[in-house]
Parts: C-alpha cells; sequence; structure tokens
C-alpha cells in the first residue's frame, strides 16, 4: 500500500507514504475490536438474565454481576494472586523460550542435534507437563515457586522450539545464494539472515507459549506448593463453598492470561513491522 | 570464516592469457533428476569476457542462460569444462569476491534498511564501520536514493528496491557484475530508466557485466556483445558485435535510432533461428 506514494523520490515522501496507510486501517481496526467486545456485552447480558430468570445457583454458576462485585471487593488479594502466577509463568517463559530458540539454532547448525533432539521433543510434547508437578515440588521442596516455573518452561519449550526451528527452515532461496556469493560463514549466515527470517515463526511460538505459560503456571499449583498464587486461591475459595470468589480468581486468571497474549502479540508485531514480503 | 576473502592475494596472471573478465571453455552442465533422468541444461559452451565488456546473454526460458551464469558465479559447478574468472577458477573468484551479483528478485533483507543492506557484504567482509557508512552514501548517491538511506524495503516500490540490489552488488567495487534478469520484474518504464542508470553506472565504474536477459531490445540497449542462446540443450547459437558506441554515448535517444532498431531485428533472426521455414525444434535433433 506504499508502494504508489513513493515511486517518486521526493524528500520526506517515505515518512508520508505511512499516513494514508494508517488512517485507513483505522477504521477497520475499529469496527475489528467493536464487534467482539459487542458480542461479549450482549453474551455477558444474556448471561446474567439466565441466572435470574431461572434462579441458577451460585455453585452451578453465579451470575456475572455478582463476580464482579467479589471481585472488585477482593481486588488486592486477586492482584497479589496475579502477580506469584503471573511471575511464575514470567520465569518459566523466559527460561524455557531461550532454551527452546537456542536448542532451536542448535539443531538448526548441526545435524547430530536436530536428529537427537526429534525423539526427546515428541516425547516432551506427549507427556502431560503439568502432571511433572507432583514430581518436582518433592524435587525443589514444596516451599518454593522453583516446581512451578520449572513446569511453565518445560510447556513452553516445545511450541517455541518447533516453531523456531521451522522458521530457521525457511531461508529464501535468493538470501542463501547471496550469502554464497559472500563466502560467508555458517555462523554468519544464521546471525544475517536465518535467524532474523526466522523472528515472525520464533514469535508465534512465543505467542502460543504465552498462554500456556500462565496455564501451566496455575494448574501446576493445584497440587501443591506454596498458598498465595491464583491457582491455590481458585481451590481454596471453591472447597469452601465461596463460588463467586472462586469465580473472581478464575476471572483474574483470565485476565493474567489476556495480557501475557496480547504483550507478546504487541512485541510480535513491532518486531515484524517490515517483514511484508517484498519482490 | 573458513572462505574469508584474502583481498591481498596476488593472482599469477599467466603471460598467455591476460585474465579475461570471464573465460569459459568447453562447459556442460548435466544436471541429474530423480530415477536418473538426465537434462541436459548446457553443452559445449565457450565464452570470452573482456575486462570492462557488457556482454547479455539472451535466448527462451530453459536455454540455460541462467544456468551459466550461475555457473560464472559458483553457484553450481560445470560437469565438464572450466570456468575462469579474472584468471582463477570460480570458486577462488567467489571467495576473493571478484564479482558482484544482482538476482531478478532484488533480494533486499527485509529487517534491514535500505543502508544496512548495502553494507551487508561490508559487514560480512570485516570492513570498518566508518569505511562502511562512506562507501554506502556513496553508492546511495550513485543509484539516486540518498533519502531513502533509512528506509526498509517494504517502504520502497520495486524499481527503488533493485536499484538497491544493485548498489549492494557495486559496494566491493567489483571489477566483474553478474546480473540474472534484474529488471524482470520492473514495468517497461521503470525498466527503460533502470537500463539507462545501469549504462551510466558502467561507464562510472568501468566494470565488465555478464547479462542475463530475455528482452531483446534490452540486450541491444545495454550490450557491446550480445550472446544468442538455444534451448534444449542450451548451446550458443550465436554471438553478435553491437556497435552502436561506447556505454558513455549511449543514452535515451539511442532507442529511436535506425542502428539500434537494425541490431534489434539481427538478434530477433538469430533468435528464430536462420531458416525461417524450420519450425521449433528442428534445428538440431
Amino acid at each position: 500500500m506504499t508502494a504508489t506514494t513513493v515511486t517518486a523520490p521526493a524528500p520526506g515522501a517515505g515518512t508520508a507514504s505511512k499516513q494514508p496507510a494508517a488512517g485507513g486501517a483505522g477504521a477497520g481496526r475499529l469496527r475489528t475490536i467493536l464487534a467482539p467486545v459487542l458480542l461479549g456485552v450482549v453474551a455477558l447480558l444474556l448471561w446474567q438474565l439466565a441466572v435470574v430468570v431461572f434462579d441458577i445457583k451460585p455453585f452451578i454458576v453465579p451470575a456475572p454481576l455478582s463476580i464482579g462485585g467479589e471481585f472488585g471487593t477482593n481486588i488486592a488479594t486477586v492482584v497479589a494472586g496475579a502477580v506469584v502466577t503471573g511471575g511464575n509463568a514470567l520465569v518459566g517463559l523466559v527460561i524455557g523460550g531461550i532454551v527452546g530458540i537456542v536448542f532451536a539454532i542448535l539443531a538448526a547448525l548441526v545435524r547430530v542435534v536436530d536428529e537427537l533432539s526429534v525423539a526427546i521433543v515428541a516425547a516432551l510434547a506427549v507427556i502431560p507437563i503439568v502432571a511433572l508437578a507432583p514430581v518436582l515440588y518433592t524435587m525443589f521442596g514444596a516451599g518454593a515457586e522453583t516446581a512451578r516455573q520449572l513446569v511453565a518452561a518445560i510447556a513452553v519449550f516445545i511450541p517455541v522450539y518447533i516453531n523456531t526451528l521451522r522458521g530457521l527452515r525457511q531461508v529464501r532461496p535468493v538470501h542463501r545464494d547471496l550469502l554464497h556469493v559472500y563466502a560467508a560463514s555458517a555462523w554468519q549466515m544464521t546471525r544475517t539472515v536465518t535467524v532474523p527470517g526466522a523472528l515472525p515463526f520464533i514469535f508465534t511460538g512465543l505467542r502460543i507459549a504465552s498462554s500456556l505459560a500462565v496455564i501451566s503456571a496455575l494448574i501446576a499449583e493445584y497440587f501443591g506448593g506454596p498458598v498465595g498464587g491464583l491457582g491455590k486461591s481458585i481451590t481454596s475459595a471453591a472447597s469452601s463453598s465461596n463460588y463467586n470468589l472462586a469465580w473472581a480468581y478464575v476471572l483474574g486468571a483470565i485476565l493474567v492470561g489476556l495480557v501475557f497474549y496480547c504483550v507478546t502479540l504487541a512485541i510480535e508485531m513491532f518486531a515484524t513491522r517490515h517483514y511484508r514480503p517484498t519482490s | 570464516m573458513s572462505e574469508a576473502p584474502a583481498a591481498s592475494a596476488t593472482q599469477p596472471v599467466t603471460a598467455t592469457d591476460v585474465a579475461a573478465a570471464v573465460q569459459v571453455t568447453g562447459v556442460d552442465k548435466v544436471f541429474v533428476g530423480k530415477k536418473k533422468a538426465t537434462v541436459t541444461a548446457l553443452e559445449n559452451i565457450d565464452l570470452t569476457v573482456a575486462p570492462g565488456e557488457f556482454v547479455s546473454l539472451i535466448g527462451p526460458s530453459g536455454c540455460g542462460k541462467s544456468t551459466l551464469l550461475r555457473l560464472i558465479a559458483d553457484l553450481d559447478t560445470p560437469s565438464t569444462g572450466s570456468v575462469t574468472v579474472f584468471g582463477k577458477t570460480a570458486r577462488q573468484a567467489r571467495i576473493d569476491q571478484e564479482y558482484g551479483i544482482a538476482f531478478q528478485q532484488a533480494g533486499l533483507l527485509p529487517w534491514r534498511t535500505v543502508t544496512g543492506n548495502i553494507e551487508l557484504p561490508l559487514e560480512l567482509h570485516k570492513v570498518g564501520s566508518a569505511a562502511r557508512k562512506a562507501r554506502s552514501a556513496e553508492l546511495l548517491a550513485l543509484v539516486g536514493l540518498s533519502d531513502f538511506a533509512e528506509s526498509y524495503p517494504d517502504q520502497l516500490s520495486g524499481g527503488m528496491q533493485q536499484r538497491v540490489a544493485i548498489a549492494r552488488a557495486l559496494a566491493e567495487s567489483p571489477r566483474l557484475l553478474l546480473m540474472d534478469e534484474p529488471f524482470g520484474a520492473l514495468d517497461e518504464m521503470t525498466r527503460e530508466r533502470m537500463q539507462t542508470e545501469l549504462v551510466k553506472i558502467t561507464a562510472e565504474t568501468g566494470a565488465a557485466v555478464v547479462f542475463v536477459t530475455h528482452s531483446i531490445p534490452e540486450a541491444v540497449y545495454l550490450s557491446n556483445r550480445v550472446v544468442v542462446m538455444s534451448p534444449r540443450p542450451g548451446r550458443i547459437r550465436d554471438i553478435l558485435t553491437v556497435s552502436l558506441g561506447s556505454a558513455a554515448e549511449r543514452n535515451e535517444q539511442l532507442r529511436e535510432n535506425e542502428a539500434f532498431f537494425e541490431n534489434v531485428s539481427k538478434v530477433r533472426e538469430l533468435l528464430h533461428g536462420e531458416a525461417p521455414v524450420g519450425v521449433r525444434g528442428v534445428e538440431t535433433r
């Protein structure tokens, strides 16, 4: 969409060309945001209506308004829980992400690593990772968050590794030829073409992994470890029949997941803003 | 790292051959496909390109002109025969960065600015950042893109991207430029402007050029010699010397020139084969 405005090599045309694009996308973006928001509001209204009209008991489904009320009054503990769970997820995301990317680069460079890791990664992908949590708690002690962070890290590793490796194999032939012509070493090739070219794939992996990290960190809390996180709070509120509060913590968990997703999405869009395929 | 260019390597210039820019001798190229089916892409190719000479390779699709260029660039190796560039083997010439190359796709790295793209070869060959900056500024001025130094490729038109690619090919001041249909994806008007610019650039740099194209006017307008090739197997059918003056004398008026049209029709006749009655496929079977 910028090509038409840039053909005349006038100074400043490069920056001027961005404006119509941004303006044109503005109305469309508003509509894409507005439609799902509207749908959500309608769904909430129907939910509230159903609970009131059919007199549904809170242990089955509480009304959105009472969940909201409980969320408001307990906002401090919800935030504290979100910080604990979110913190674990973040540590897991960073560790799992780095290990996944480094491992994928190694696998792309050294065939042996690739062949050896195929079976391991396949096995990892099949294990219900959260099931490791009780074992890890006994390994690292039930008083530490380490087990939860590890569970999140393992859950993150798999999609990041798989996506990165796929991205690293997508080098365009023209770029490969070019670097061959420049007599570039394997490492120069990796640094200047392969890894930057794989960035969109790496970020897709991280975006998928970000939700997995939150889910894993949260579920891992169900199996033990210190109190304070959202997962523990959900189970304890539910077991003391405080259903509205349990749902308020669930809402908190949803919000943490959303924040993770949106932040990774924003980083992805920023980092790959120039990646639209060129001629 | 193993293939770092030995810039100071003084090649032994053999007395017999005053290091032609490109010397292709008795080259065949056979591709072996699946189930051992072989395709002869090139057969018995002999070609010499003098330093500073502009030579176009022209022919229909599948005549092996791109393959020939890739052999010169050491992106592929000949099945038989030899290719030398400035008296060195194609491989050594590549390692020593004796040539610059541009493809049909500009092949810019989308995550680098225009400057970053032009500096790529310099960066890979450990040129200092001050020297890189000076060189890229010079090249941007040469291709008329000084105002777009910090733009990204996706903000440029196709013609501008191709100009960046040419600047990148010229980055290390090569004495030989290899170009594989660099203007093939451009519209006619941009194409003619780029041709005029290329003529100007080669006049300024004095580099020899091997230029693959399937446009007859383009080949005639640009070249000192036009190599006409025929397909399956790829052979050189004839070589036409175009006498339209030196690069410095060529300009837009040339396109209206009588001599220009004469050369265009000569190339066309050669492309379609001497015998007008012979329908396609008759010539060599």
